[in-house]
């Protein structure tokens, strides 16, 4: 242990320990900006200065270990001056229109503005005479250099957590900032659209394009119907916005909160993840059989699972030869909004060109999947507008809606209903749940042999999960499959992703499914989830989605009574020729920068 | 485009596929092609297998390491106190005359680019600058004249 | 204050049998050099003047084989270029003296990094190199130097930016701790020294730590070669005892009609003529790495400042932000006070901040640029308000 003090009380830490966590053990809080609990160190914004007692300079507490006898002192005269220098020189290189931003009270740089740098500025206005850049190229977010501040949290997301580096630090001195390849639109470099260095900017330099008017638009027009559609990360994670704890299930009163917003219909993407069952389980069933009964050589395998946009375009970007291997199964958005202006149109009898198709995503990536030039089988844009759970939570605040007190709701009829297996593909490993429980079940007859149907192998927060189902008592139609060791695989966050595509592409991984979802800990980490995310954060969410699955009646895709209906009705079977046309889709090679 | 693979290639197995070799590589590539094309960093990057932001990012930085057109021969004049004290103007506007372009721009050409630089170790023989990569020191414009006469005729 | 005087000496360009001294070397212990050194008294220099001894020391004492000595070539301290004369002159002493603390601190390989505008070098580099290989394989010492180039970034002389760009990244500084001597180069333990000083530590071994500290003063011993440049008839490079007053300086040095001396170039100290007298240069009075730089009273120090500002502002590596925003304000700062677009007091704002970035900033750049800013503006704030 070290024993060092801070402001005169005594501390004990681990070696290794940094004084900013010492002091956070002393209850004593010192600002930081360019630190964030899931990057490595950076040191660069100096906002968390500190002094120790016989050094030169003061030091950064977030990048200085802790050592035995340090004296140190966070609230010296020292400290003040240069910390108050700091914040107004970055608010000199900012643009500081906060009224008008996007970000406006939910920014880091203005919240210290507003503990250390209030009162007149000393210094010059650094961004009047700069010709910056606002990139509006992405149908998903935003880049304005002019609200940068450099402390490169953006630029560290796309590395070390994603492994992309769209974005880089480049020049250097007064004209250092954050640039993708060569200055190119972000629509046009091998940016996933992930979104999470816009979960973790402090300011409003990296923000979500927002829908917000054009869906209050197309609620305010009679001439539509407006359906909305959410995703399982929301209800988990909605709440932290309207001033409940993380980990909070808002289920029923987001339900209600989105009919009081004047939607026409209200329904769950939990009726297409488990329609995503049916379809990519069967169609890893066809490949494995495929494969191993006819023999065909031609068959890729592992299959991949396809319903993080993110992940998809990481593929077509780094690795296009495996784009065989990405199951064809749309996203259960994209399934969702096909359905919508086809199924849903029919049943209610409504005109499709007059539906407008909303989602609600814990994601900023699927704002430009509803945007690829594929996703239009329905005869018009499948869904029109993607609202982030941080949109949603606007909304509801626009509309004077006191979500605390509002009662609980039911989703609609017809696409509205769900089951646990539909919940769980909010957290990383839950697809992989999900589609054990189906799958195994088509194939032996019987539930999967985990206590309570929870697969507990595939869950948590490792990077990289492994599991092996033995199949054994195969019904007549699956008997080739009889003794058959499944593999699987699972990994979040596209840094985990491009180790297991690392050990596919050396021939090193035998695995015949793998789950990959594009952020840290699955949609629940998404990078349109509220800010701020840390892991644990995530954690709470991830263990309020498997509590919302633990309380529900069904827990298997193919109990979903919506789901077999619509099969009776419409859709004939999985994997069906009317399946092919509107639940699947192909992907392209894009380029490598 | 077949060129700048090969070149890369080469010098990647030349120097190695690790993360150290990214900066003889790209100073190599600028010995021979002046600068950085789009193609070419996009090779680096493919052959070191890190992103080709990155290699922007890291070719940013250093001034010697261009990602814009230049010149086959690139006049860096030193701007530093003491050569900007004993005559680095008259060296620039000498410069501009002979060449017919201003500091930041290339002859249509290419075959000469003029540019400022800070200081290049040559105070106590100011005004210096830089030819590509050898010096010329206590010039006088009648000096700059012979020497650019000289690359003219190269 | 201790006053050596101006005495000029011959000790770095000194003619020497190289082997000789490598033999001798190699037949001491590594203790032993270690002593030698720390004995000498002997501080880097390169300008931040750290004790050398102390260096080798601490990264002797490393655990992990696997070591670094690195050469700092990157001289890019506006001012100086006694380390090109040096490496053009007697590189033999530079790969000598590497060896040595290679012998030292238990080092195999040595690396030189050679800023870029020096790449002319290279060729009669390689051709020295050779010969130096050849030499100590004969003496039986397993030991070899490659040559990294820099490509034009001042900030890359700053040590852990130079390991940065050594591999093939940004020149950015590092935090620290941990120090170079523990993580250096490639995360090895790593000495960093400058070219002069590996050249002066090999000069000690051959004549012995007790000759060595009969020059200089009590904090800073030896001779150290000089840059000189500016208003000055005889510009160039010399090789001069330390402890001797600016005033000694510029009676060798000036015109006659020096108003201010710049010690230790854009990141050092502007002295002004009330103070000659008084001034010493060395690490008692002001530090340097060699340059000194003379200005007469024909030159506007407003002029001075703003072309080391601007300096700075395109040199900064800009990850602090203290440096990276800090240099601007500094520069726009005094330019509105010329142009009377600022009140004068406001140039005590900007002093304010300067005192900010000596504490604040990340590395050894932007903690510097108030040296001269301040200085300047101390000394002759009518030059730069009118």
């Amino acid at each position: 242990m070290i024993n060092l003090f801070i402001n005169e009380q005594k501390v004990s830490v681990t070696e290794g320990t940094t004084v900013l966590a010492a002091a956070k053990k002393l209850k004593i809080n010192i600002p930081t900006l360019c630190n964030h609990d899931d990057l490595c160190v950076a040191g660069n914004c100096r906002v968390c200065l500190v002094e120790q007692k016989g050094a030169r300079t003061l030091i950064a507490s977030c990048a200085t270990p802790a050592s035995d006898g340090m004296e140190i002192h966070t609230n010296t005269l020292k400290v003040r001056n240069a910390r108050k220098h700091i914040v107004e020189l970055l608010l000199s290189e900012h643009r500081s229109d906060c009224t008008k931003c996007y970000k406006n009270q939910n920014c880091e740089l203005q919240s210290l503005a507003n503990d250390y740098a209030f009162g007149d500025h000393v210094f010059l206005d650094l961004v009047e005479g700069r010709n910056y850049n606002i990139d509006r190229s992405s149908p998903s977010f935003i880049k304005d250099d002019s609200k940068c501040i450099r402390c490169q949290r953006c630029v560290r997301t796309c590395s070390e957590l994603q492994y992309i580096s769209a974005i880089a630090v480049a020049n250097k001195g007064a004209h250092q900032k954050i640039s993708s390849f060569h200055d190119r639109p972000m629509s046009q470099v091998v940016c996933t659209n992930c979104g999470q260095c816009v979960n973790r900017c402090p300011t409003g330099a990296l923000v979500e394009k927002t829908y917000i008017d054009q869906v209050w638009d197309a609620i305010y027009d009679p001439d539509k119907h407006v359906v909305v559609q959410t995703a399982p990360a929301v209800r988990v994670a909605l709440g932290e916005d309207l001033g409940y704890d993380p980990g909070e299930r808002v289920t029923g009163k987001m339900v209600n909160a989105l009919r009081q917003l004047g939607f026409n219909s209200v329904l769950d993407t939990d009726f297409s993840a488990d329609l995503t069952i049916m379809e990519e389980g069967t169609e890893l069933l066809v490949r494995l059989k495929k494969a191993m009964v006819d023999g065909n050589k031609d068959i890729s395998l592992p299959m991949f699972t396809s319903c993080s946009p993110g992940w998809i375009k990481f593929v077509e970007h780094k690795y296009p030869e495996f784009l065989p291997n990405l199951s064809t199964c749309k996203s259960p958005q994209q399934m969702f909004g096909a359905l919508a202006k086809t199924f849903y149109a029919r049943k209610r009898n409504i005109d499709p060109s007059k539906i407008v198709s909303v989602s609600i995503m814990p994601c900023t990536a699927k704002k430009f999947e509803a945007d690829r030039p594929e996703m239009r089988s329905s005869g018009f844009k499948d869904v029109d507008f993607v609202l982030t759970t941080r949109e949603l939570a606007v909304m509801i605040k626009q509309a004077g809606i006191d979500f605390r007190n509002i009662e609980e709701a039911n989703y609609d009829s017809i696409m509205g209903a769900s089951t646990g297996a539909a919940v769980i593909f909010g957290a990383t490993g839950g697809v992989m749940e999900a589609a054990l429980r189906t799958a195994y079940e088509i194939v032996t007859g019987r539930e999967v042999p985990f206590g309570n149907l929870n697969i507990t192998p595939v869950r948590g927060m490792d990077g990289v999960k492994e599991a092996t189902i033995k199949l054994e008592g195969c019904t007549d139609a699956w008997k080739f499959l009889e003794g058959a060791e499944l593999k699987v695989a699972i990994a979040h966050g596209l840094v985990n992703a491009n180790k297991i595509m690392k050990m596919i592409r050396e021939g090193k991984a035998p695995y015949h499914f793998v789950e990959i979802m594009a952020c840290p800990g699955g949609c629940i980490g998404g990078g349109g989830q509220p800010i701020p995310t840390n892991l644990e954060i995530r954690k709470k969410r991830m263990k309020a989605i498997y509590s919302e699955d633990e309380h529900k009646v069904l827990r298997k895709s193919h109990e979903n009574p919506d789901v077999i209906a619509i099969y009776k009705e419409f859709l004939d079977q999985p994997n069906s020729h009317k399946s092919h046309e509107l639940l699947h889709t192909h992907y392209v090679e894009r380029d490598n920068y | 485009m077949y060129q700048v693979e090969n070149l890369v290639k080469e010098l990647s197995n030349k120097h190695g596929h690790a993360r150290e070799s990214l900066m003889p590589i790209l100073q190599a590539i600028v010995q021979k092609h002046n600068y950085l094309t789009d193609e070419a960093m996009v090779e680096v990057a493919r052959e070191l297998d890190i992103s080709a932001a990155e290699v922007y990012g890291t070719a940013s930085f250093y001034t010697f390491l261009d990602t814009q057109v230049k010149g086959k021969y690139v006049i860096r004049v030193c701007k530093t106190i003491t050569c900007s004290m004993k005559g680095k103007s008259d060296i620039i506007h000498t410069l501009e005359e002979i060449l017919k372009i201003k500091v930041g721009e290339t002859t249509n050409d290419k075959q000469f680019s003029l540019i400022e630089t800070n200081c290049i170790g040559w105070c106590h023989k100011a005004p210096a600058i830089l030819i590509n990569e050898m010096p010329y020191t206590e010039l006088t414009p009648g000096k700059v004249n012979e020497i650019i006469k000289d690359y003219m005729h190269k | 204050m201790e006053n050596k005087g101006l005495t000029k000496v011959d000790l770095i360009f000194e003619k020497i049998d190289s082997k000789e001294v490598m033999v001798k070397a190699f037949g001491m212990s590594s203790a032993e050099i270690i002593q030698s050194i720390l004995d000498s008294g002997l501080k880097g220099r390169g300008g931040a003047g750290f004790p050398t001894g102390l260096k080798w020391k601490y990264t002797a004492a490393e655990k992990n084989p696997d070591k670094y000595i690195v050469c700092n070539a990157d001289e890019g301290e506006p001012g100086t270029f006694k380390d090109r004369e040096i490496l053009d002159r007697v590189s033999n002493k530079v790969h000598g003296g590497m060896a040595i603390a290679g012998k030292a601190i238990g080092a195999k390989k040595g690396i030189v990094y050679l800023r870029g505008e020096y790449r002319y070098l290279l060729p009669k580099l390689m051709i020295e190199l050779d010969s130096f290989h050849k030499m100590i394989k004969e003496i039986g010492f397993d030991f070899s130097v490659e040559y990294r180039m820099g490509s034009g970034a001042y900030i890359c002389g700053e040590e852990s930016a130079l390991f940065e760009s050594i591999e093939g990244k940004r020149g950015e500084p590092r935090n620290k701790p941990p120090y170079p001597t523990s993580v250096g180069v490639f995360d090895k333990p790593t000495s960093i020294n400058n070219v002069e000083t590996l050249v002066t530590a090999m000069m000690i071994i051959q004549h012995g730590a007790k000759n060595f500290i009969q020059y200089g003063t009590k904090d800073s011993r030896g001779s150290k070669v000089f840059s000189i440049s500016g208003d000055t008839p005889t510009p160039g490079i010399f090789e001069l005892e330390l402890g001797m007053s600016v005033q000694q300086f510029v009676n060798e040095f000036g015109d006659g009609d020096t108003k201010a001396v710049q010690v230790g170039g854009a990141s050092g100290f502007c002295v002004p003529r009330k103070k000659f007298a008084e001034t010493i240069i060395g690490f008692e009075g002001v530090p340097t790495g060699g340059s000194m730089k003379l200005f007469n009273s024909s030159r506007s120090m407003y002029n001075v400042l703003h072309n080391y500002l601007d300096f700075f502002t395109e040199e900064s590596c800009g990850q602090c932000t203290p440096c990276r925003v800090g240099c601007q304000q500094l520069l726009k700062g005094v330019e509105k006070v010329k142009k009377g677009e600022a009140k004068s007091t406001y140039l005590n704002e900007l002093v304010k901040l300067a005192d900010s970035m000596k504490i604040a900033a990340k590395c050894g750049l932007g903690q510097s640029v108030g040296n001269a800013f301040k200085s300047i503006v101390g000394n002759f704030k009518e030059e730069i308000i009118y």
